[in-house]
């Protein structure tokens, strides 16, 4: 906590969401991958061919490496999805579209 | 004392997939090769399609035959170079009718093709939805293409040119040609350019293969023809498992390709790639080199795929690119020695079709200038076309 500024713990209190059934605490307006990040988690997924971790790259939406499920929609990206109260967030393997494959 | 002939024989204007088919043929034939190239390898006209090498969307004609000797041309050089060089993919095309209006005038189309030699066949709906399982259940039928392919085309340009360097060509990008010298019979003798380095280039024979920009290159030769260029945008999905297995189009796509219309148009193309993003085309509008972006036209291609392809609702775009088509008025593109400027010869003009045929234009091109009989007459291409109408 002490390392939001205090204008920012002073507004609301923090609120949880889930990430592979595990609580995560957010603060209101915080990003999924900025909450993860502060819970200790480094990845959120792996690559499609190599199956490799990845989580927050560039931080601002551009190289789509953040890439998270969050309520059963694949492919968000975790550093400009703000996170809300009771959002079920997990790992996402691969593409995160298998049910289409054809 | 006359000077001395030039060590180079072909002299390339343009390093996209066209230059870069010539150079490919032209080395091959034993000719030396150098290509000037104005930015970087395919960083023009042949970046921003989508490496189709299709016989489906034509009817009947010269177009038609050149596309069909290209499809056989490519399928050698994926044979030379191996398929994962070029991204080759022969995937098959898939025409989706989404009326029986729709799906007659296709069997009419599908039985002229047949009779020029393309190997299409008319499908069902069963057959449609075993080959594209995520098809919209509103499709009534269609036909299948399997001589369509795909290419990265950005890649096989610069694949084909690493080929011809191996046989001796010169390839030189972030030169730009700026004007030709003349012999005394005013003949072309080789290009100007930009370069404090290399400010002339001489050759026997120079190729314009300057894509959607050829027009202001053959306007600096003195010999112009009218190549113009067509606005096109694509969408890029995210990267996806694989949910299309062919090219698909709207049997509208054919109309549209074939028309003149200055206004825009849009049809649905949809296709998967190696990478695993989905290409969504094409439009096609008359606006000048204008590069700006265009909201209205980008939904138009998104609602229009999710007509065709339900699932793509719920999948995000990555991105979109746009490109210019370089096109002439009669949608033949312009291959052939310029007899208004001996020494010079056009290889452009191919509108969206020009990473296709690429290959068949290298190779009747170096089959001319080493005496060869083409394997197809160019009479239908010739540049001086467009002044006789004229006349």
């Amino acid at each position: 906590m002490s390392s939001l500024p205090q204008s920012a713990q002073s507004r609301q209190p923090p609120f949880t969401f889930t990430f592979d059934d595990r609580p995560i605490q957010a603060w209101p307006g915080q990003s999924i991958a900025a909450a993860l990040i502060a819970a200790g988690h480094r990845s959120w997924r792996t690559t499609r061919i190599e199956g490799s971790p990845r989580g927050v790259f560039c931080g601002i939406g551009v190289c789509f490496d953040c890439l998270v499920t969050v309520n059963a929609r694949p492919n968000q990206r975790a550093c400009l999805v703000e996170a809300r109260p009771g959002d079920v967030v997990s790992f996402q393997e691969g593409a995160g579209h298998d049910d289409l494959a054809c | 004392m006359s000077p001395p002939p030039p060590s180079i024989d072909v002299l390339i204007i343009g390093a996209g997939i066209v230059g870069a088919a010539c150079a490919y043929y032209c080395t091959a034939a034993g000719l030396r090769v150098a290509v000037a190239e104005r930015g970087a390898v395919g960083a023009g006209t042949t970046s921003a399609g989508e490496g189709n090498i299709l016989v489906s969307d034509k009817e009947p004609g010269p177009e038609l035959e050149l596309a069909l000797l290209s499809s056989r041309l490519w399928r050698e050089i994926q044979d030379d170079m191996g398929a994962d060089a070029l991204e080759y993919e022969s995937k098959g095309g898939v025409v989706v009718a989404g009326s029986q209006e729709a799906a007659d005038g296709l069997r009419r189309l599908t039985e002229q093709q047949r009779a020029a030699g393309v190997d299409a066949a008319d499908i069902g709906p069963d057959e449609l939805f075993e080959l594209e399982p995520n098809l919209t259940r509103d499709a009534v039928g269609g036909a299948f293409y399997p001589q369509d392919a795909q290419i990265q085309p950005m890649l096989a340009a610069a694949r084909l040119l690493r080929r011809a360097r191996q046989r001796g060509a010169e390839v030189r990008p972030g030169i730009t040609v700026v004007g030709f010298t003349r012999g005394e019979n005013g003949s072309v003798t080789g290009v100007r350019t930009d370069s404090a380095d290399i400010p002339v280039m001489h050759a026997r024979w120079v190729i314009n293969a300057a894509g959607t920009w050829a027009g202001q290159v053959s306007e600096m030769a003195g010999a112009p023809v009218p190549v113009l260029p067509r606005r096109g945008f694509i969408l890029v999905t995210e990267p996806l498992p694989r949910v299309v297995r062919h090219k698909v189009y709207t049997a509208e796509y054919v109309a549209n390709v074939a028309s003149s219309e200055a206004g825009l148009e849009t049809s649905v193309v949809v296709e998967g790639t190696r990478a695993g993003t989905v290409l969504i085309g094409a439009s096609r509008e008359r606006v000048g080199f204008d590069r700006g972006m265009s909201l209205p036209v980008l939904r138009r291609l998104a609602a229009q795929a999710i007509g065709v392809f339900p699932f793509l609702a719920e999948v995000s775009l990555l991105r979109s690119y746009l490109g210019f088509r370089p096109y002439c008025p009669d949608h033949l593109p312009v291959i052939g020695p310029d007899p208004r400027a001996p020494g010079l010869l056009h290889a452009c003009g191919h509108e969206g079709a020009g990473i296709g045929l690429a290959a068949a234009t290298g190779r009747l091109l170096a089959q001319h200038l080493t005496g060869e009989t083409p394997d197809l007459d160019l009479t239908p291409f010739r540049p001086e076309r467009f002044a006789e109408a004229a006349v």
